[in-house]
């Protein structure tokens, strides 16, 4: 038994959660990879208790059309500074699934 | 219709089912099979005669015939085409007026099809290889309760494929202990946990018992992780008024979803309960026991992409539809064609994949695409790049089998998922890469490390017995 490591738990944010927190190149990736497919990318944002529930705090609005991973980032930043403490996600709104087609938590709060 | 005269005896089926000059309406409901005829019997004559016994016609000429307008509501083969690389067979291509089959009806649909001309004489192998229903027809089936993009909302997974496990042993757990192999796994990392087929209401646990604690893992699982959780109920039962009694119980106490066995429980009792989920906005999982006994023989039965696509219409959420690289039987160009069958709004004709129609499902919800049977952490990069993401991968011992336990196997899959997907979305090969992508990955987790070096021999390197048909003199 003494090889068997016990398990820590701990909560969790869905996607790309079980995964060592995104460096800020890894993000760019991935959202290069949501505009490449054509999707809306978008910002959310959560108080840590409250991030259960399907609707957390919609960023501005959902950047429609918007081509530029730069401005994307840029947005997070400024959602990230306006809430400190506060969970950050970002989301690619697919239109055709009338679904999201990715979303990730970029900042697991502090 | 007047001037016909009545004239009892036994007529060549070509004579009135042979009709080759004929062209499909777009409200036919289009069979092709594949026939193998007994030595003498020409290809024209067994086709007919396969379009006759699977609608109007029986092995005499009846007086009752004249009393209706037969050559409206009579099956039509209208083609035959040899298979490539075989001799012996040859398909067969029918159309049948939408007029026969009762609306939304697969029990209808079958009864037909694949009644009894399957064990008409003449004939030595019959295997019924695709169906291309009309949209008019589609539209009176009620299809999935709920389908890909609701489940997804609901369960709140986007932009992965979504993870489960069943839960072993098959049979003879407690419910407590059960219940305590479900909560290990969900609150490591896993999205689903599900009944084994064969676990309905034994006298070592009885389902009632199962669902409370099950239930309890599921809450404390969700409190813990802060994801959304759930567990395939199984819910088929001896009868109808048994399975719909625990579907019951199982939307009271709040399960997000139940489970079905749709070719044991059988056509009638599927839809039913489909049309229930709808109602009362449960998930449905489906499972295919039974379906090896139809679809495995190349020659003779019916082909899984038929009933695959007897399964969208009929109504589930998710469907069972073999791995490719696990334990179980699968093509891989076979199953890319039924996958898409199950989730995307219209599927051309691809004959490389075995799809010999066009198929428009028209409005009609998608069907998560379950991956389940001998898969482990080694198969993830070519899981994650046949099924996509609008897929259950299940691992059954490859997350029990986990030599710390459940958690930690669950954690271990979870890993392993995400960085497939991360690797992909970021433009890498994920199977030319897999090995680099899964080391990596495990320099940050343990719980994967360890599992990567229990199963790296195991393979499933045993070759397909149903292959697709393709010339090879």
């Amino acid at each position: 038994m003494s090889d068997v490591q016990s398990f820590k738990q701990g909560l969790k944010y869905e996607t790309f959660s079980y995964l060592p927190e995104m460096t800020a190149d890894q993000v760019r990736r991935q959202i290069q990879y949501c505009l490449a497919q054509g999707w809306n990318p978008s910002i959310e944002h959560s108080e840590k208790e409250n991030a259960f529930g399907h609707y957390w705090y919609m960023w501005k609005l959902p950047m429609f059309g918007e081509q530029s991973v730069e401005a994307v980032l840029a947005e997070i930043d400024e959602c990230r500074r306006a809430n400190p403490g506060h969970l950050v996600r970002f989301l690619a709104y697919d239109n055709y699934a009338q679904s999201q087609g990715m979303a990730f938590v970029v900042d697991r709060g502090r | 219709m007047a001037g016909k005269k009545y004239s009892a005896g036994v007529k060549d089926y070509r004579e009135t089912y042979w009709m080759p000059e004929y062209t499909p309406l777009d409200t036919d409901l289009l069979a092709c099979f594949k026939i193998t005829p007994q030595p003498g019997i020409d290809r024209e004559e067994a086709a007919a005669a396969v379009a006759a016994e699977s609608s109007t016609g029986t092995w005499t000429t009846v007086w009752t015939d004249l009393l209706t307008d037969l050559d409206y509501y009579k099956g039509r083969a209208y083609a035959i085409e040899d298979v490539p690389g075989d001799d012996e067979s040859f398909y067969a291509f029918i159309a049948y007026p939408i007029d026969l089959f009762e609306e939304g009806s697969m029990v209808n649909v079958f009864t037909s099809l694949v009644g009894n001309v399957f064990g008409f004489k003449a004939i030595r192998m019959l295997r019924l290889e695709d169906v291309r229903f009309p949209i008019a027809y589609v539209k009176t089936c009620g299809g999935p309760p709920q389908g890909i993009q609701v489940e997804r909302d609901v369960m709140n997974k986007y932009g992965r494929p979504m993870l489960g496990c069943t839960i072993k042993p098959k049979l003879g757990l407690s419910a407590k202990n059960y219940g305590r192999a479900v909560y290990e796994c969900l609150r490591g990392g896993l999205d689903f946990t599900k009944d084994d087929e064969n676990v309905n209401s034994q006298p070592f646990m009885r389902w009632r018992q199962r669902f409370d604690f099950v239930m309890e893992a599921i809450h404390k699982s969700e409190a813990e992780t802060g994801e959304r959780k759930g567990h395939y109920l199984n819910v088929t039962a001896p009868t109808p008024e048994e399975m719909y009694k625990r579907a019951e119980y199982a939307k009271e106490i709040g399960a997000p979803i139940i489970m079905h066995d749709y070719i044991t429980g059988g056509f009638c009792a599927n839809t039913g309960l489909a049309n229930w989920c709808r109602d009362n906005g449960v998930l449905l999982h489906i499972h295919r026991a039974m379906h090896a006994v139809l679809d495995r023989h190349p020659k003779h039965g019916i082909h899984f992409r038929v009933l695959a696509k007897i399964l969208r219409l009929s109504g589930g959420d998710h469907l069972h539809t073999g791995t490719v690289v696990g334990k179980l039987e699968g093509d891989r160009g076979a199953t890319l064609g039924w996958i898409d069958l199950l989730r995307e709004s219209f599927v051309p004709e691809d004959r490389s994949r075995g799809i010999f129609f066009d198929q428009d499902w028209g409005s009609m919800p998608g069907v998560f695409a379950v991956a389940s049977g001998g898969i482990h952490v080694w198969h993830m990069p070519a899981l994650v790049n046949i099924f996509g993401d609008d897929s259950v991968l299940q691992f059954g011992g490859g997350t029990l089998g986990h030599p710390w336990g459940n958690a930690p196997g669950a954690t271990a899959n979870r890993v392993a998922l995400e960085a497939c997907v991360q690797a992909r979305n970021e433009g890498r090969e994920i199977e030319k890469e897999g090995k680099e992508i899964l080391a990596e990955a495990a320099k940050s987790s343990p719980e994967l490390k360890i599992a990567m070096e229990t199963w790296k021999e195991i393979k499933f390197e045993f070759d397909t017995v149903d292959k697709l048909d393709v010339q090879h003199k």
